[in-house]
């Protein structure tokens, strides 16, 4: 097994405003991570913009919590701005 | 077609460009499936194909000097041995992963200040050729040298392997910082790089890199192999040619 840690890489294109979740690389270190994602993500002109994250640092939901933490939510059509007319002015909502 | 020396001087430098950049990149892809990990694979494959680019536009431009109906896959695929121009370390098997990455270290500390002197030559189209690989060499000195500073300070295995590589490939660097007469010429002409800036800038970028990999810079090798430019290679491009051109050779008439 080689000593490698895995990286959860982050895109940010071209006309995007944030960087997005695109998948993972394995590496010795962060500056190498970014090496490697820049071969395997960016490759078809995806991005301007890498982040790489050690994937043990991102700390997750627990799957088990969905329907006590999500599906509450699903039946609340109130809390969207769909009963709003933006305004022309207003960009990205 | 009757040339007068400079033209015949430009179609060997363009056969150097175009060759050593054909060569590294086809000897990249003999790494294709048999890489240590997923990521590494599409990062020398990346590079390989990057170089293959970067040669059809140096043989695309020789063959139109050359004129008739030659191309630049006619070269590429219809030359001899004898007729390659590519510099002897590229042609040299991979050998383990620390050869190969020291190889390509090698290759590229030559090829970025190259290109880069190469953005200025009195020929545009050459000046042209050198803007757009330029940025693409950058990031293969960057990736290489990375490695070579990796695997120097890794564990003692690796160091010795990178020691190993290094014994067994120095003596072909001299090639790399010795110009001949030709290559004289197109500098005094405008065309070519100085042949001092190259010698410095390589000299510098190895001496940096050894310090920070903890690898020792052996003496100059004084006495190494240059005769790429006279076509007497080393055993070894045979054997690759002799794969890389199997198939346009059996099958003149096969298109993609």
């Amino acid at each position: 097994m080689l000593p490698l840690t895995l990286f959860e890489v982050f895109v940010r294109s071209k006309h995007g405003l944030s960087h997005k979740h695109v998948g993972s690389v394995q590496a010795a270190n962060a500056a190498m991570a970014l090496e490697n994602a820049r071969e395997l993500y960016t490759r078809r002109n995806e991005g301007i913009s890498l982040w790489v994250v050690e994937a043990s640092a991102i700390s997750a939901s627990n799957p088990e919590h969905k329907e006590s933490w999500f599906e509450p939510a699903e039946d609340k059509t109130f809390r969207h701005a769909s009963f709003y007319k933006l305004p022309d002015g207003v960009g990205h909502m | 077609m009757m040339h007068s020396q400079s033209t015949q001087d430009v179609f060997e430098y363009l056969l150097r460009l175009g060759d050593s950049a054909l060569i590294q990149g086809q000897r990249l892809c003999q790494w294709c499936g048999r890489a240590p990990f997923l990521e590494e694979e599409l990062a020398l494959m990346n590079v390989g194909l990057d170089l293959v680019g970067q040669a059809r536009h140096w043989l695309e431009y020789a063959a139109e000097i050359q004129g008739h109906d030659c191309t630049a896959d006619r070269l590429a695929f219809h030359r001899d041995e004898r007729a390659y121009r590519n510099l002897l370390l590229v042609e040299q098997p991979n050998g383990d992963y620390a050869l190969t990455m020291l190889k390509q270290f090698f290759y590229d500390a030559w090829h970025l200040p190259v290109l880069q002197a190469l953005c200025c030559s009195s020929d545009r189209r050459m000046g042209a050729i050198a803007a757009k690989a330029v940025k693409e060499v950058t990031y293969h000195l960057q990736r290489s040298s990375n490695w070579v500073e990796r695997l120097g300070n890794g564990t003692s295995e690796s160091h010795q392997r990178m020691v190993g590589a290094n014994n067994r490939l120095w003596r072909f660097t001299a090639e790399l910082v010795t110009p001949d007469k030709s290559e004289q010429m197109l500098w005094a002409e405008g065309v070519g790089p100085d042949p001092d800036t190259i010698r410095v800038a390589w000299e510098r970028e190895v001496v940096s890199t050894f310090d920070r990999a903890t690898l020792p810079v052996l003496p100059s090798p004084h006495m190494g192999y240059m005769s790429a430019r006279r076509g007497l290679h080393t055993e070894h491009l045979g054997l690759l040619l002799a794969e890389m051109q199997s198939l346009p050779r059996a099958y003149p008439d096969a298109v993609w």
